[in-house]
């Protein structure tokens, strides 16, 4: 067992640095991360380092499932690297070169652990670190990815000069991009044709007898290919050699928590008002014009809900009230909210039976605890509540019937259906949800793919309400502004 | 005993004399499990039977080829499909974890039907087929052969008639069943340069730099040599005003489009053949040849059915099945004989049944004999199915003698 300090997992990767690094144990940046961590990890290093790099992963699936264009994805996950994992160049005077290596090279295997164990997992978590490989292969300095290159055997067959003057008339196919005389120089790699489906899928190689001939500038193709066989290889070896683990017990917990947070988003405790920039508290008798300008589709149901019936289930009170909390409603004007809309109930039994509750939830009563708000993650969990996240629960007809009525009044068109639909379906609930959320704003700027601006998605009910009334709030000062500039 | 199938190629009678006396499980068998001892590729291969009536069932399998028959002449479907070699039996789906039953070998199959030649061929539409249109079938099978023969180094590839208006391929090289679903989608995608379908009169961009790919040029080579037999002169398919326009759609140039349009409008009778050479010598002054090629592959190329090829679960009717509607058995075809194919001329269910009777009242009633195939019309194509067979247990046999000798 090595300590983290001092050891090398293996030392064919120390390789001396120009600059006064010394001997890194991790020399390249990128990593096709073969042998598991051995030195010691405590347990709270274990978990953030994975959630860090979840927030990575995250972004990209998001990306992929809202079309973005590679660009746009380079740029948005670039922005979240640098915030949760940054990943230094060996010419970058970084402080602290090994330990950001460190940290990837650990968080990438203990979200092994946590998304090896059923195929859909496996299948996202494979594309979403291919992707990051090649964010990081694309971003990588020439020399620093050459030797990385050179590190590892990657079993391809260098075309020699026979061969290649054999196949000239093919090689030399305008097909294969660049000018005659760069197309002569090239130099060509031969692998299997299935290790290059993609290029192969696309025409972009020569292929005969089964072999393809990989052009020198195409080589990424094998190396993204080979990066991804091998992490599925290495997931489903993991998968099997799971249940003989010897587990700590601390990290089932952990890692369930790490599986569950990629489905369902990466939970945020949204508590304070004050961060969204409106800390004015708010009137029991503003809800229901709030509810219909800003609230969420969960929040809206429940809220109509409320007023239809005059009445709500336990789970649905709790996760509504403890929105409306954190919304900035105060316990009095809680309580009077809740008694207004519980009309057909007596007065002796809402003191008797929903006031403590109210007061519960408030902190104010019992364990005297400060309950934050529902998360998405909490919402999308199956079994907390018969309420939830509607875009999960909900039936495909019953939930364009709710979006239709409750948001048409804002600008979504029944047209713009289908695209929330084909979220649903992929079982993107909050990218769905953030969709919704663009249309209905669009005529406060929002443009699509912003998400809440700055790109952010839904990943809680609060966030997009507080963001919402905050842009109303601008639209209202701006038109305050206007006037004045006009005169 | 005469048997009354002049209506109902497919009655549960007719089916169950072919299948106990005509269907060749055997041969079936030893194509499918690669040598005569069973191996997973036969045990852990599902079957699916449709049954009269819409009923679909799913994941059978079979310890053995004799297994097989018993269960085939219970249930007397209409016919029955072959799917992948899964991880596991499954007919034992219920009973293994969760996730164990996954396709993990399986032929490379295609699958090629008249109907997505609708706009282009002139002589039948929809479900019929004659000798004319077959050379449509017949072109696409050579480019494929021959594309999956040289690009991808395949060889043991059985080409079966599908029964009505198209045609099935089936790969059995070992590197081919071990494809993914990700694998077959690029090989589909090297292959395919016209769209099946409603995509299928979009116009082709293939040039790059004023030449095709490698391989879509070795195959325009081939399509060359039967353009003018198979569009110009049998399909005759710019005759119409119809399909003459279709043709000036893609003509890069609007004036010359006009200047073809008019000449051709005022000689109505004028044929495919001339029409072509208009455009050629228009083509040659005008400098867009590279179109010309795009049509020649738009009219001729072949138009696989994707789905069926990217994904190995997808299940495929087995050979020698019975087509319910026109009462052919689907019969494998070599290469040599594509050419002059007739469908008409295919053996179908009723006219083998008959033979049977004949043979009987010739050889007066016997004891029922096994291999009643081979007095009938059956007999060729039942040899090219074990002549298959045995070169791949061939090719299974030399492996196991090779890791022998390095033993």
């Amino acid at each position: 067992m090595y300590k983290a300090s001092t050891g090398a997992p293996n030392d064919t990767y120390r390789v001396a640095q120009v600059a006064n690094h010394g001997l890194l144990t991790y020399p390249h940046r990128l990593n096709f991360y073969d042998a598991p961590p051995l030195f010691e990890v405590t347990a709270e290093e274990f978990e953030t380092s994975a959630i860090h790099r979840l927030h990575i992963l995250s972004e990209i699936e998001t990306s992929a499932a809202r079309n973005r264009t590679w660009d746009e994805l380079k740029k948005v996950t670039a922005i979240q690297c640098d915030q949760h994992l940054p990943l230094g160049h060996n010419i970058d005077k970084t402080e602290d070169l090994d330990g950001e290596r460190r940290r990837d090279y650990l968080s990438h295997f203990v979200l092994r652990l946590a998304f090896c164990r059923s195929e859909d997992l496996r299948q996202r978590f494979v594309k979403a670190e291919t992707t990051l490989f090649k964010l990081r292969y694309e971003s990588d300095l020439i020399n620093e990815r050459a030797s990385f290159l050179n590190s590892r055997d990657f079993n391809w067959i260098p075309v020699d000069a026979t061969e290649q003057k054999l196949y000239a008339k093919e090689l030399n196919s305008p097909y294969f991009g660049k000018t005659e005389a760069e197309r002569l120089a090239e130099k060509y790699y031969k692998v299997k044709w299935t290790r290059v489906p993609d290029l192969v899928e696309r025409r972009k190689v020569f292929v005969k007898k089964g072999w393809a001939y990989v052009p020198s500038r195409e080589q990424s193709s094998i190396v993204f290919h080979e990066f991804e066989t091998h992490l599925q290889r290495a997931l489903e070896m993991t998968a099997k050699l799971i249940p003989r683990l010897d587990e700590d017990t601390r990290l089932i917990p952990v890692l369930d928590n790490l599986s569950r947070a990629f489905l369902n988003g990466i939970s945020s405790e949204w508590t304070s008002t004050a961060d969204a920039g409106n800390s004015e508290t708010i009137k029991a008798e503003q809800v229901d014009s709030l509810a219909k300008k800003h609230f969420p589709l969960c929040m809206r149901t429940l809220h109509d809900n409320l007023q239809r019936d005059n009445h709500l289930k336990h789970f649905g009170r709790l996760q509504y009230g403890l929105f409306l909390k954190v919304l900035g409603l105060s316990v009095e004007e809680a309580i009077v909210f809740w008694r207004k809309s519980f009309s057909r109930i007596a007065d002796d039994k809402f003191n008797k039976e929903y006031k403590y509750n109210i007061r519960h939830s408030y902190g104010l009563e019992g364990k005297r605890a400060n309950y934050p708000a529902k998360s998405c993650q909490q919402l999308l969990t199956p079994g907390t509540s018969d309420h939830g996240c509607p875009y999960r629960n909900y039936s495909p007809e019953n939930l364009q019937t709710a979006l239709l009525s409750a948001y048409s009044s804002q600008g979504l068109r029944s047209s713009d259906l289908p695209e929330i639909m084909s979220y649903v379906k992929s079982s993107h609930y909050h990218v769905a949800c953030t969709r919704v959320f663009e249309l209905t704003h669009s005529t406060d700027g929002i443009s699509k793919g912003e998400g809440l601006g700055g790109y952010e998605n839904v990943i809680h009910p609060n966030e997009y309400a507080a963001r919402s009334i905050a842009l109303a709030k601008m639209k209202e000062e701006k038109v305050k502004e206007e006037p004045m500039v006009v005169e | 005993m005469e048997m009354d199938i002049g209506n109902d190629p497919t009655s549960t009678e007719v089916m169950l004399a072919f299948y106990r006396r005509l269907y060749p499980f055997k041969s079936i068998y030893n194509w499918l499990n690669h040598e005569h001892a069973p191996t997973r590729l036969f045990t852990h291969r599902e079957f699916a039977f449709t049954l009269p009536g819409d009923v679909y069932l799913r994941y059978n399998s079979f310890t053995t080829a004799d297994e097989l028959k018993k269960q085939v002449c219970d249930l007397k479907p209409t016919r029955f499909e072959i799917g992948p070699v899964y991880s596991a039996r499954p007919r034992d789906r219920k009973t293994v974890r969760a996730g164990a039953l996954t396709p993990v070998l399986r032929e490379l199959v295609f699958d090629i039907d008249m109907t997505d030649y609708d706009p282009v061929r002139t002589c039948c539409s929809e479900a019929d087929i004659c000798k004319n249109c077959w050379q449509f079938i017949a072109a696409a099978v050579h480019v494929l052969d021959m594309a999956l023969r040289d690009q991808f180094g395949y060889e043991k590839l059985l080409w079966v008639y599908s029964g009505r208006r198209g045609i099935h391929l089936w790969i059995s090289d070992k590197e081919a069943m071990e494809l993914t679903d990700q694998q077959r989608k690029a090989l589909v995608g090297w292959l395919t340069a016209v769209q099946a379908g409603k995509e299928s009169s979009k116009k082709l961009n293939l040039h790059t730099g004023g030449r095709l790919s490698p391989s879509l040029q070795m195959a325009l080579d081939y399509l060359n040599t039967i353009f003018g037999s198979l569009i110009l002169s049998n399909q005759d398919c710019f005759l119409s005003e119809e399909g003459y326009e279709e043709l000036l759609k893609v003509v890069p140039d609007a004036k010359v489009a006009a200047a073809l349009r008019t000449k051709w409008e005022s000689s109505p009778s004028r044929s495919s053949e001339r029409k072509w050479v208009d455009l050629k010598k228009r083509a040659a002054a005008e400098n867009f040849m590279p179109t010309l090629e795009d049509i020649i592959i738009q009219y001729t190329y072949p138009r696989l059915d994707a789905e069926v090829s990217k994904h190995r679960n997808h299940l495929l009717k087995a050979p020698f099945c019975v087509h319910p509607k026109t009462g052919r058995v689907c019969v494998p075809l070599s290469l040599d004989m594509i050419d002059n194919f007739d469908p008409e001329s295919v053996p179908t269910v009723g006219q083998l049944l008959k033979e049977l009777d004949k043979i009987k009242r010739e050889e007066g009633d016997g004891a029922e004999v096994h291999s009643d195939w081979e007095k009938t019309s059956l007999k060729p194509y039942i040899d090219m199915l074990d002549r298959h067979a045995q070169s791949l247990m061939e090719v299974t046999r030399n492996e196991k003698r090779k890791s022998d000798m390095s033993w």
